[in-house]
This record gives structure tokens, C-alpha cells and sequence, in this order.
């Protein structure tokens, strides 16, 4: 995995996981691979991968069972918020993109649905 | 958390030269340092004084609660930057020198080691490539049980297949209770295992801290920030 510079690596690791469960390359109610093995996966500090599965844990994104490892959460609500958040996301930085090329918000709407048109 | 090593104003001259100047510094249990810094900067000196080799012009080293010593020396494991077994040995008569040597030396960890490198332990050292050799010199040091391990320049010149199997034996042999003080020069290639790092400029401390709340304060990859630092 190539790291982006400028952001602390845990970071990087929770939007990693986040995006492999928003595919559903991890499904609610998977297991987590184990500190060791990410850690050894992607040569990080398992210190590191430790406070990323904590603070998913915090976001109740994953939750932790003593003896048995880290799985992903079967909360849909909780899942469908990643998903919406990362739309957001998206759409956030698609429009601010629109915006420096001299695109309005009027424009822009008028785009998509002639994209999506485009599209069927 | 309790401290491993404890460094306080401690100098070394060669001559007149000073070499590190009142360098203060704990090392924690069950952390993993990077120590950076280019050459002269002071990080071969201040290892060699953790590991006995050199002794202090003036300050003071504690590791474990001792001086440099004969204690020290059984809970610290040192990895020299350069090679040091004997022309006549085979893979084999290296762990036997090994397990001579060290009580903390653990033969069956040593094997596994071997086999995860890919290193037949009935192989002369001279018929080892470089990387082979840097593999089998961390493989005898990584299978004792110390306390403080001191890798000097672990991947330097080495492929990176041999890389990655150098940084996940380092990785694997972690065990959340021993510390590990490793220098390089291959910023970019390790920083992602630190915990902490020391950046060390011209014999003194320049700048401690954890490396993911630099990145953070900093908006920086560590190797960014020593490039700011030693580019200057």
C-alpha cells in the first residue's frame, strides 16, 4: 500500500478498512485480519493498526471480542452512514472541482442530468 | 511506562571532535525508535556506547538500571552495519557460536527464522550474497531475548524482496515488551514501523517525538521532515 504523506498513517489504515467495508470487500459481521497480519501486510507498527481498529471501534464501525479479534459491525444503519458519508465526500470534492473549472451549482446539476441521460 | 535505557548529558570526543554533545534521552519499553540522521551525525557513536563498545567522554548511560557492562551487554542485542562472522563458518556453526555465547539465545526461534529467510543453515558464509548475509546476521541477533535490540542499518543495500522479509521479521519478532533502536538511512522504506523517532544533527538531538503526531502536526511523511531538517 502506498502511503499519502501527509496524513497520520492510522488514518490512512481506518480509510482503508472503511472503503473495503463500503465494497463489501468486508461484510458486516466478518472477521478482521489480526494486528499481526495487517501489520505484517502492510509493514506498519502494530501499535499503529492497534489505534486504527480503536478508533473504528470508537465509531462503532467495528467492535472487539475478547479472545476472538475484531469484526466488522452488523449494524446497518451504521453501515449505510459510512456509505452515505463517503458520498458526501465525494460529491463535496466533485463539486469544489466543478467550482475552479467556473461551473455554478445551476450548471453543474444541469450536467449530471444530461450525463445521466447520456448514461441510459 | 518504565524505561529501558536512560541517556543523560551525555558527550563523546574523539580528540577535539565532539562526536555527540549533552545528548538527554529515555528509551521505553516496548517501543520501536528510529534514530535518523546522515553520516557524522552522531548515531554510530551513541550505539556503540549503548552496546559497550565505546565508552562516554562525560554524562551518563542507565540501561536496565546499569551502567554499560557485562549486565547490559547480556539484555542488549546489537546489529552491527557490517558483517561480523568469520570467513570459515557455515550458517550452522553461526547459531552454534550464537547459542555458545548468549543465554538469551533461542535455537528453535533461530530455525524458524532461517526458514522464513530462505537460508539453508548448511551454507559457508562466503558463498552469501550480501542481503543473505544482512538476513542471517539480523536472524542470529533477532533470536535472542533481549530487552533492547540496536539494528543499525538493517536494509541497507539489500533487494527488496530481502527488504521485505528484513521488515516483517522486524515485525514479527516484536512482542509489545522489548524495545528496538534502529537506525537507516531509508527514511521513506522503514518510518511506517516506527513509534518514535530521533532525529540526531550534528551530535545532538534535534528534534524526539512520535511519528504519527508529526505527520500530523506537520502534515508530513517523516521523510519530508528530515529533508527539511538535514536539507537545510
Amino acid at each position: 500500500m502506498n502511503f499519502n504523506d501527509n496524513l497520520p498513517i492510522y488514518i490512512q489504515i481506518m480509510n482503508l478498512l472503511t472503503k473495503r467495508i463500503i465494497l463489501g470487500e468486508l461484510k458486516g459481521g466478518e472477521k478482521l485480519p489480526s494486528v499481526r497480519e495487517l501489520s505484517t501486510e502492510l509493514k506498519v507498527n502494530p501499535n499503529t493498526i492497534q489505534r486504527s481498529y480503536q478508533e473504528l471501534e470508537r465509531e462503532g464501525i467495528v467492535f472487539t471480542q475478547r479472545g476472538m479479534g475484531t469484526f466488522v459491525s452488523e449494524d446497518r444503519a451504521v453501515l449505510n452512514e459510512l456509505k452515505q458519508n463517503r458520498a458526501s465526500n465525494i460529491i463535496m470534492h466533485f463539486i469544489q472541482d466543478m467550482n475552479s473549472l467556473g461551473f455554478g451549482k445551476d450548471e453543474i446539476i444541469e450536467l449530471i442530468k444530461d450525463m445521466a441521460k447520456e448514461a441510459k | 511506562m518504565a524505561n529501558i535505557a536512560e541517556i543523560k548529558g551525555l558527550t563523546k570526543l574523539y580528540n577535539r571532535k565532539k562526536a555527540l554533545n549533552n545528548v538527554t534521552l529515555d528509551l521505553e519499553s516496548g517501543k520501536i525508535y528510529g534514530m535518523l540522521g546522515p553520516n557524522g551525525s552522531g548515531k554510530t557513536s551513541l550505539i556503540k556506547i549503548l552496546s559497550g563498545i565505546l565508552r562516554e567522554s562525560s554524562g551518563e548511560v542507565l540501561i536496565d538500571g546499569h551502567k554499560p557492562g557485562v549486565h547490559t551487554k547480556s539484555v542488549v542485542a546489537y546489529l552491527p552495519d557490517r558483517n561480523f562472522l568469520y570467513k570459515w563458518m557455515s550458517i550452522q556453526d553461526a547459531v552454534n557460536l550464537f547459542k555458545d555465547f548468549y543465554g538469551d539465545f533461542d535455537e528453535y526461534r533461530a530455525y524458524e527464522l532461517l526458514d522464513f529467510m530462505k537460508l539453508d543453515r548448511n551454507m559457508k558464509t562466503t558463498e552469501l550474497s550480501k542481503g543473505m548475509m544482512e538476513k542471517l546476521n539480523l536472524t542470529l541477533i533477532l533470536s535472542r531475548k533481549a530487552k533492547l535490540y540496536i539494528l543499525d542499518e538493517p536494509i541497507a543495500g539489500v533487494d527488496p524482496v530481502a527488504r521485505d522479509q528484513i521488515l516483517n521479521a522486524i515485525i514479527n519478532n516484536y512482542d509489545g515488551e522489548s524495545t528496538m533502536l534502529i537506525t537507516t538511512h531509508l527514511v521513506r522504506d522503514m518510518e511506517n514501523i516506527f513509534d518514535d523517532v530521533i532525529f540526531l544533527k550534528d551530535g545532538e538531538v534535534r528534534l524526539i517525538g512520535n511519528a504519527e503526531s508529526l505527520r500530523a502536526e506537520k502534515e508530513k511523511s517523516i521523510d519530508e521532515i528530515y529533508k527539511q531538517i538535514f536539507g537545510e
